[in-house]
């Protein structure tokens, strides 16, 4: 009955190994290790049209699917707005 | 053909029949911004990029988007706020991706008092940016070495400040521009702190090519009517620097002949 609690702690523990801590927008999102910029813009629920920089370097549209997070990564996701 | 339409403004080999740039933000209403653009009929309408989810207004998002392609000008995105040439680069990046677009208004705010362009890393930045394919137009100061090293770099064109951003104060440095107009030859647009028609008109008049307004229009008690208002106003100094104004003197020249005036005796 008491190695319940303790394998759910080890699993929860596990799990948490496994994930990272990004931050998108300055929100924080925990995503599956290794996730990619597509994972992150599910995440955050982007909606077109927009552009994506990493860490500070833009990111093209094409290495979205392609392009592994780490942990403690800067994602910015912008859209168009008024200019002057 | 007119005298305006046969001196198009020529921008890295686009030539644009208005002279006049507008803004796309601090209009009062979508609507608002619309008819200003109609009645302005600018060159170019410049857009921005901001975090998703940061704005909630009208003038952001797919709503912003929808309404900028019903208005049929290209777009001239910017890079309003950024601080340091790397800041810079990256949003010019994302502004072509999103506006699918190689013009960009590189703005490089060294003082957030004043929003003085930062003129010390303008100029790496203004080159790096043209070897990405960007079509830069710099908003700088009237110092005319530093608009000779961005021309030197590439620029096609540069965009001296009147006045601070948001000010409304006209030409604070009419020595100044005039002086960059007579030094360079490149296209002068005039971006920033113009208040009235008549502030636009002057920089015409003194042979600058251009103007870029957004506060002076968005503004106003009735934006549109600014709008129509600068944009002839733009006409007008393009005109008058055109036809080539009078030289100014310090007596007075009647202008009716004084040969044959009545009751007139000799001393």
């Amino acid at each position: 009955m008491q190695s319940i609690p303790v394998v759910f702690r080890l699993s929860n523990l596990r799990r948490r190994l496994e994930a990272m801590m990004i931050r998108i927008n300055q929100q924080l999102f925990e995503l599956p290790e290794a996730s990619t910029i597509d994972g992150a813009l599910k995440a955050f629920g982007a909606k077109p049209p927009f552009a994506v920089a990493l860490n500070g370097v833009f990111v093209h549209r094409a290495q979205y699917p392609l392009q592994t997070l780490k942990d403690q990564d800067l994602v910015e996701i912008v859209q168009p707005v008024a200019g002057g | 053909m007119t005298l305006l339409a046969s001196n198009p403004l020529i921008l890295y080999g686009t030539s644009f029949n208005s002279r006049l740039f507008l803004g796309s933000a601090l209009y009062p209403s979508p609507k608002i911004l619309e008819d200003s653009v109609k009645a302005a009929n600018p060159s170019m309408l410049t857009v921005s990029l901001r975090r998703q989810g940061a704005l909630h207004n009208e003038l952001g998002g797919q709503a912003f988007w929808d309404l900028l392609h019903t208005l049929e000008v290209p777009f001239l995105p910017n890079t309003a706020g950024c601080h340091s040439p790397e800041e810079a680069y990256t949003t010019a990046m994302m502004a072509r991706d999103v506006f699918e677009t190689d013009w960009i208004k590189l703005e490089l705010i060294g003082d957030d008092y004043t929003l003085q362009p930062d003129t010390l890393g303008l100029v790496t930045t203004a080159e790096k940016l043209i070897r990405s394919g960007f079509k830069v137009l710099p908003y700088c100061t009237e110092d005319l070495i530093l608009c000779r090293r961005l021309v030197e770099v590439g620029c096609e064109a540069v965009m001296p400040w009147a006045a601070p951003i948001g000010s409304g104060k006209g030409p604070v440095n009419p020595y100044g521009l005039r002086l960059l107009r007579e030094r360079i030859s490149v296209p002068i647009i005039v971006d920033a702190g113009l208040g009235v028609p008549s502030h636009a008109c002057q920089v015409m008049e003194w042979g600058c090519d251009g103007v870029l307004l957004n506060s002076a229009v968005a503004r106003a008690q009735d934006p549109v009517q600014l709008a129509l208002a600068f944009s002839r106003a733009v006409e007008a100094g393009r005109l008058a620097y055109l036809g080539g104004a009078m030289a100014e003197r310090e007596s007075a020249a009647p202008s009716t002949p004084v040969i044959g005036t009545p009751f007139w005796h000799q001393a």
